[in-house]
């Protein structure tokens, strides 16, 4: 198909859709992954299955979101794809055992019969959830990085890991918040209290680690005039953290109202998050190594692929939203029928 | 050991266990909207409990489908990095528009199917279903473009070893394509006939008269006897396409080492690639040219015209015979059993043992079918235009191995809970018996 965009502007509109995916991807599985993280803080089956049916209609299209993003890097940059998924070998395969445990105990769940069956896969879900979550945050320390295999960026690798498991069960226990009631929507109360305050150190920590050990993203932030440009996105930060903490302290409201807005607030974090990453990197598709522009495909393919996804990419938000309407309100138990 | 070898076993292993699940779900998802088609029209409680029963195997399959397709989204650039490279241009777009058009709508509406029956209105909780069916089937398209281009390419030019699109008209609808579709989508309909009557045949056996279990077995002999002969004329007509796309492939498949005429039709032969011929030979003469060239004396393509050029012989002549035995074994039984319906006989019990003995059947075809075209594709990945070596990664052996022992602790273990759960579910009387709902336990 003929380019109608410009050459040098195409590979930025991949580099933006992708983040798009990457961005979704975290905050939606973020919080299914971050609810099978959380089935570990309790024991009674009763709270467990209302945990994971309040994420059961979700999970599957969640994940979609990686597949896409996954599939745009191996589309619009080929190159960094394969640099990218080879130095990363191990910690991928890691990951995709912990979403194929994750996603098939939910189905082996139901089905059990035994008690003790059922609780060996509600295991294999928190430890299914927990890999997948520590070894993302492993890939994005390394990838931040550009792969750098110095003691120092292992260290952040796994500061990242951890940060990352951290802030799932945070945006999960926003979620069982919004989705649950009672007993365990005030301990998701608590367990959403806690997990703030280690998701704002998470944050510190990786603020100042990453332009430590990174020259080019220092002199990104602290050049003139950056450092006075880029202050709103730390000070929102800061707001956003402290807003929600006053909010948390007092749920649940009354007829259990805001009940959605911590969940939103986290959202809104992990797009800060995103945006201080972003920045960070622009232009690199593989930091310090490859440009997006050096790493694109073929104009005719990426149009093609463009025009596709301008066309679907609506459709499949109208679906999405008509498929979170269905399954609005509290978690009920789950029928197949 | 070799990485390559390591990667390609990796890789094999991957999607073959991949496969087993798409295959159950692309015409499983079909049979209960016909099950909830022919309740809705007719009111009878046995299409419900049909529906009941196999939208729980539907569940249990797709959930399987979904999390080994996402390993194998990572399968290329883990494995091949190098296939990217060459024809990523080509085979990009077609995996984007599978994500796009496919695999996005069968996650949202089979969360409707599955869970929304009590929440939608029926007529969406049944469009619900439509489209799960409809975007299966969708992603098996896209997926069997990217997969005949690999074996029939055209519609593009090399630029600097890269693959650039020229014709997607071409591209899309490459020779063997229509071909490797009806085939596929043939072999699900047949593997989910057995699963359907191997099933309910095990539940019949142990005396489960009820109506749901009724309906799925007929239903399931069916769709036997219509698509085993079918798929007998759709495989022929594939191998002749074969033939004139891939004569190596075609050699191997028929054990042929000499270009000639009057080649027999092999049913048995041990074929020897050192010594570049068959021991034990028992055939039928003058068969393979008569299926391939219409005529006894019709000339079939030897492997020794492709020395160095063509695939392992021995696996791709098994694995033909494999599927095409169950194959032939299945038009059997498809069409005794269509007999004894029309007939309206009881269904003697040898027969129901037969179907019971067939239930993963389709599995092994299927599997046999794809190692007959993706070991007859060797030594190329993409014919004439990459070959399978020059797609490796710099992955060591060891980071491979490992995570290939790890893949298939896993699967075996997903595999053995998968069969026994569906044994589990039929064994616990889920159907019920019309009119008397037994407490279906629900999923949490
Ligand atoms: C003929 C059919 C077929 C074939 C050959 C493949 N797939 Fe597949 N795949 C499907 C048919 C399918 C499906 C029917 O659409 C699945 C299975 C169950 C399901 O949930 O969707 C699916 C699921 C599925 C998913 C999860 C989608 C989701 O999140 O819902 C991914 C990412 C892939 N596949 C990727 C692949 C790749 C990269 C393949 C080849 C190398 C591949 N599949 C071969
Ligand atoms: C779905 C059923 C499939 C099965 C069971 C299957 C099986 C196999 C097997 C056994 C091999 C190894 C062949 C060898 O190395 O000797 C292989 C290779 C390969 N297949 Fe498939 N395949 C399937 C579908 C696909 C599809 C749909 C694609 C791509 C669109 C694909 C792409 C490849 C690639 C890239 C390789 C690796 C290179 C190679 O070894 O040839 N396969 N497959
Ligand atoms: C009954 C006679 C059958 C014949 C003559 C036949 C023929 C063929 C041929 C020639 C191929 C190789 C295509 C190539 O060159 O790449 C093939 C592949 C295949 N067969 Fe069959 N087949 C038969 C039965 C079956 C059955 C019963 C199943 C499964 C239930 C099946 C499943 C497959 C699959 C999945 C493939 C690989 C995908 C493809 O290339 O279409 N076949 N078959």
């Amino acid at each position: 198909m003929t380019p109608f965009l410009p050459p040098e502007v195409l590979p930025l509109v991949f580099a933006g859709l992708m983040a798009l995916s990457v961005l979704l991807y975290v905050v939606l599985d973020g919080f299914d992954l971050g609810v099978g993280i959380l089935l570990a803080a309790t024991r009674a089956p009763e709270e467990r299955d209302r945990m994971v049916s309040s994420i059961g209609p979700f999970w599957d299209a969640n994940e979609t979101w990686l597949v896409l993003g996954i599939g745009l890097l191996l589309v619009a940059f080929p190159t960094a794809h394969g640099v990218i998924l080879t130095a990363l070998y191990l910690p991928v395969a890691l990951m995709l055992a912990g979403l194929i445990l994750r996603g098939v105990a939910f189905e082996f769940r139901a089905k059990a019969e035994d008690p003790a069956d059922k609780r060996r896969w509600d295991r294999l879900f928190f430890t299914g959830s927990l890999t997948a979550a520590l070894s993302q945050g492993w890939m994005l320390g390394r990838y931040v990085l550009g792969f750098d295999a110095a003691p120092a960026a292992l260290g952040f690798a796994l500061l990242s890991a951890l940060g990352v498991a951290v802030a799932y069960a945070f945006i999960g226990a926003c979620w069982l918040v919004w989705r649950t009631e009672g007993a365990l929507q005030r301990r998701a109360i608590a367990w959403a209290r806690s997990g703030l305050w280690a998701v704002a150190g998470g944050i510190v920590a990786v603020s100042i680690a990453t332009p430590l050990t990174s020259e080019r993203i220092f002199a990104r932030w602290f050049a003139f005039p950056n450092v006075v440009l880029l202050a709103p996105l730390p000070l929102a930060t800061g707001a956003l953290i402290l807003g929600l903490h006053a909010l948390l302290g007092h749920m649940p409201l009354p007829r259990d109202a805001l009940r959605n807005l911590p969940f939103w607030g986290a959202t809104s974090l992990f797009c800060l998050s995103f945006a201080g990453l972003a920045w960070s990197f622009y232009p690199y598709v593989v930091p310090d190594q490859l440009t997006v522009y050096q790493a694109a495909a073929a104009p005719e393919s990426l149009t093609l692929i463009l025009v596709g996804a301008l066309i679907v990419l609506p459709v499949i938000l109208a679906y999405t939203v008509l498929a979170w309407l269905v399954f609005g309100g509290k978690a009920r138990e789950l029928h197949y029928h | 050991m070799d990485p390559i070898l390591l990667a390609r076993i990796q890789f094999a292993a991957n999607i073959s266990f991949h496969i087993l699940f798409p295959t159950v779900t692309i015409a499983l998802a079909w049979v209960l909207l016909f099950f909830k088609l022919r309740f809705n029209a007719t009111g009878q409680a046995r299409w419900m409990d049909a529906y009941r029963f196999w939208v729980k195997v539907f569940a249990l399959s797709f959930a399987l489908g979904v999390v080994s397709g996402i390993t194998m989204s990572f399968q290329f650039g883990t494995n091949w990095p190098g296939f990217m490279n060459a024809v990523g241009n080509i085979a990009g777009p077609l995996l984007a528009y599978e994500v796009l058009t496919a695999f996005f709508l069968e996650a949202t509406f089979v969360a409707i199917m599955l869970f929304g029956m009590s929440r939608v209105p029926g007529w969406l909780h049944t469009l619900a279903t439509l489209l799960v069916a409809v975007g299966t089937s969708m992603s098996a398209f896209w997926i069997l473009v990217l997969n005949s281009w690999m074996h029939t390419p055209q519609g593009f030019e090399m630029r600097d070893g890269v693959a650039h699109a020229t014709d997607w008209w071409a591209i899309i609808f490459n020779p063997s394509m229509p071909y490797r579709l009806a085939h596929m989508l043939i072999a699900s309909g047949l593997t989910v006939a057995f699963l359907l009557a191997g099933l309910s045949a095990w539940r019949w056996l142990r005396g489960d008269r009820s109506g749901g279990v009724a309906a799925a077995l007929r239903t399931g002999i069916v769709m036997a006897a219509v698509l085993a002969p079918t798929q007998l004329v759709v495989g022929d007509l594939h191998g002749l396409n074969t033939l004139e796309h891939q004569p190596a492939k075609i050699a191997a498949m028929e054990g042929n080492w000499e270009t000639r005429g009057n080649v027999p039709l092999l049913l048995f032969a041990i074929p020897d690639e050192a010594a570049r011929e068959n021991r034990f030979e028992i055939g039928i003469p003058n068969g393979a040219s008569l299926i391939l060239r219409h005529s006894a004396d019709g000339v079939v393509p030897g492997l020794n015209d492709f020395v160095g050029e063509h695939p392992p012989v021995a696996p791709v002549f098994f694995a033909f015979r494999a599927m095409v035995g169950i194959g032939s074994l299945m038009i059997g039984l498809g069409l005794a059993g269509a007999w004894l319906l029309w007939r309206r006989r009881d269904l003697p019990r040898w027969y129901l043992r037969g179907l019971v003995a067939m239930t993963f059947s389709g599995w092994v075809a299927t599997l046999a079918g794809w190692y007959v075209t993706e070991i007859g594709r060797q030594p190329w990945l993409v014919t004439g235009v990459l070959r399978t070596a020059e797609a490796a990664g710099p992955v060591p052996a060891g980071s491979i191995g490992l995570t290939l022992a790890m893949y298939l602790v896993l699967y075996a273990g997903l595999l053995i809970a998968y069969v026994a759960t569906l044994y589990r579910l039929a064994r616990k009387g889920e159907y019920g018996a019309a009119g008397d709902h037994r407490a279906v336990p629900q999923p949490a």
